[in-house]
């Protein structure tokens, strides 16, 4: 078996065992079934959710808020990180606004994107930009300044350009920084999102994972709680694969230390 | 053996690193006049004297080494030479258009997201070089240094010698006038090193470039170069210059094993010793 396929299997073990854990604590009634219901039990909740299409809704409203807010903030992120690490006028200029803002807890901001975007999905998107992008730019930024001052001067004495050395030293040495940040501003986003949703549990229609979630404990339906839980891990875990799986296509340089 | 001081020459200048069509020069003669080159570095600190009043004609076809202690001004030279640094006094002079030049780091300088043709031929791929004229380029130079099989693969694919032979390899692909070497060979160990200089001599037979290279090995000096050109400690002037003329073609076997070697062995070291004291005892100084 190529190591390959023994990460893929470790990696979705990993879960599996964690369940099986939680299958055996909740089914010995070690801990409290009411409040911790065995994962098996909840598979009939879920295939409920699933076929009245309440969940995928709801995964679907998310999921969308999520990669609107994320390419929105992935972009001029990447780019102003970019120039941030290339010129150190932009970066001492840009510098000490982008650590503050990047400090604020992120939710506390969304009274402020609410009061600016109002109530519908735009709030939502811009709390999620908020928060993710000076992540992506200061990701960025390190990536652009860890490149080993050695390839810059290759380039140069080789008579590259200044966009030629972007386009082969700089672009190319940060990309490995630029999707660390992607991991972490994609988990970010999920984590600002459900919290954001939440502000939502009063209404009837369908508003979310987060609101799936809250509006489960308004209701006091422990299963539905725990499949939405469930939901929101499922949906964190594939997003970071996905992610895994376009930088591995995209840097096949990095490989040995994957 | 003659100790000389380095001559002197006039010529047109040129701005330094300045790169051009490239031509045959006529073998010997001078390809760079380096006149009266000064260089400080100025810091929070105070004022470091990199290199002061140097003045060394550099012969077409030679192979020229610089020895000196560590932190003496060698790699700074040999920056100015690249042209990624410019002195702060003197110039550098050439008696016909300024050569061109590719430069061979320490350590690594493989780009890691290239693979290993990528890396040889990037040079030519700047300067527009079409596809087809580099492919066949990159098939010559891999097969120059032997590792045709490794064409594809990535950097971290190979072994620290192998990387160093594609960062050769990648300055020979501009076919520059000058080939500079900073202690190429100082991150491998024994063994693959004097594989490499028999490798690099090689090369010199075959192309005759001119190479200047760094080194801080007083043997690895005498078995390559035709002149060795010795440092003082900081601020770094030249010393001396040493001629060394074990017949050519040359491999370390044949050279180490010369009945003049330790002879010349000691003729360097005698030059450099004092200026090795001098360095050590100020970095002892400079580290309390």
């Amino acid at each position: 078996m190529t190591r390959r396929r023994w990460e893929l299997l470790l990696s979705l073990l990993g879960p599996l065992v964690v369940l099986g854990i939680w299958e055996f604590l909740s089914r010995t009634q070690i801990i409290d079934p009411r409040f911790w219901p065995a994962p098996t039990s909840l598979i009939d909740t879920m295939q409920q959710q699933i076929s009245s299409g309440a969940l995928f809704t709801n995964i679907r409203i998310s999921l969308v808020r999520v990669l609107i807010g994320f390419m929105i903030a992935a972009v001029p992120g990447v780019i102003i990180g970019l120039a941030m690490g290339l010129y150190w006028p932009v970066r001492v200029f840009l510098m000490p606004v982008a650590t503050a803002i990047y400090a604020i807890p992120k939710l506390a901001v969304l009274p402020l994107m609410l009061i600016v975007f109002g109530v519908g999905e735009s709030s939502k998107i811009a709390i999620i930009v908020v928060s993710i992008f000076f992540l992506i730019v200061l990701n960025t930024m390190s990536g652009v300044m860890g490149i080993d001052p050695t390839y810059r001067d290759v380039a140069q004495n080789l008579g590259a350009s200044r966009w030629q050395l972007f386009t082969t030293v700089a672009w190319p040495g940060a990309l490995p920084a630029i999707f660390t940040g992607f991991r972490l501003a994609m988990g970010f986003a999920l984590l600002v999102i459900v919290g954001t949703e939440f502000l939502d549990g009063n209404k009837r229609e369908p508003n979310g994972i987060g609101w799936y979630i809250i509006r489960s404990w308004n209701l006091l339906k422990v299963d539905d709680l725990f499949v939405g839980l469930l939901v929101v891990a499922f949906i964190a875990w594939v997003l970071n694969l996905l992610l895994e799986v376009i930088e591995r296509r995209l840097l096949p340089w990095r490989a040995e230390v994957m | 053996m003659a100790i000389a001081a380095s001559r002197h020459s006039s010529g047109v200048t040129h701005p330094v690193g300045k790169t051009a069509q490239p031509t045959t020069y006529r073998p010997g003669g001078t390809l760079i006049h380096v006149d009266h080159l000064t260089r400080t570095f100025e810091s929070p600190s105070g004022t470091l004297n990199a290199l002061e009043d140097v003045s060394l004609d550099v012969q077409t076809g030679e192979f020229l080494a610089i020895v000196g202690p560590s932190g003496c001004g060698k790699t700074t030279l040999l920056r100015i030479l690249a042209g990624l640094d410019k002195p702060t006094t003197g110039t550098l002079d050439a008696p016909g258009r300024f050569p061109t030049n590719a430069l061979v780091f320490q350590g690594r300088s493989v780009f890691p997201w290239m693979t290993v043709e990528d890396n040889i031929t990037y040079g030519l791929k700047l300067t527009g070089v079409p596809r087809s004229e580099r492919r066949e380029r990159a098939t010559a130079l891999l097969r120059l240094i032997g590792i045709e099989r490794f064409r594809a693969s990535f950097p971290h694919q190979l072994s620290e010698g192998m990387r160093q032979r594609v960062a050769i390899a990648r300055a020979l692909a501009v076919d520059p006038d000058l080939l500079l070497m900073d202690e190429p060979f100082s991150a491998l160990d024994e063994q693959t090193k004097l594989i490499l200089q028999d490798e690099v001599l090689d090369i010199w037979e075959r192309t005759r470039k001119t190479i200047v290279f760094i080194t801080h090995s007083i043997d690895e000096a005498l078995v390559m170069a035709d002149r060795i050109v010795v440092f003082t400690a900081q601020p770094g002037r030249i010393k001396a210059i040493v001629d060394v003329d074990f017949p050519r073609p040359r491999d370390f076997l044949t050279v180490r094993s010369d009945p003049h070697f330790a002879e010349r062995f000691r003729c360097v070291w005698d030059l450099l010793r004092d200026e090795v004291t001098i360095a050590s005892r100020r970095s002892v100084e400079g580290t309390r």
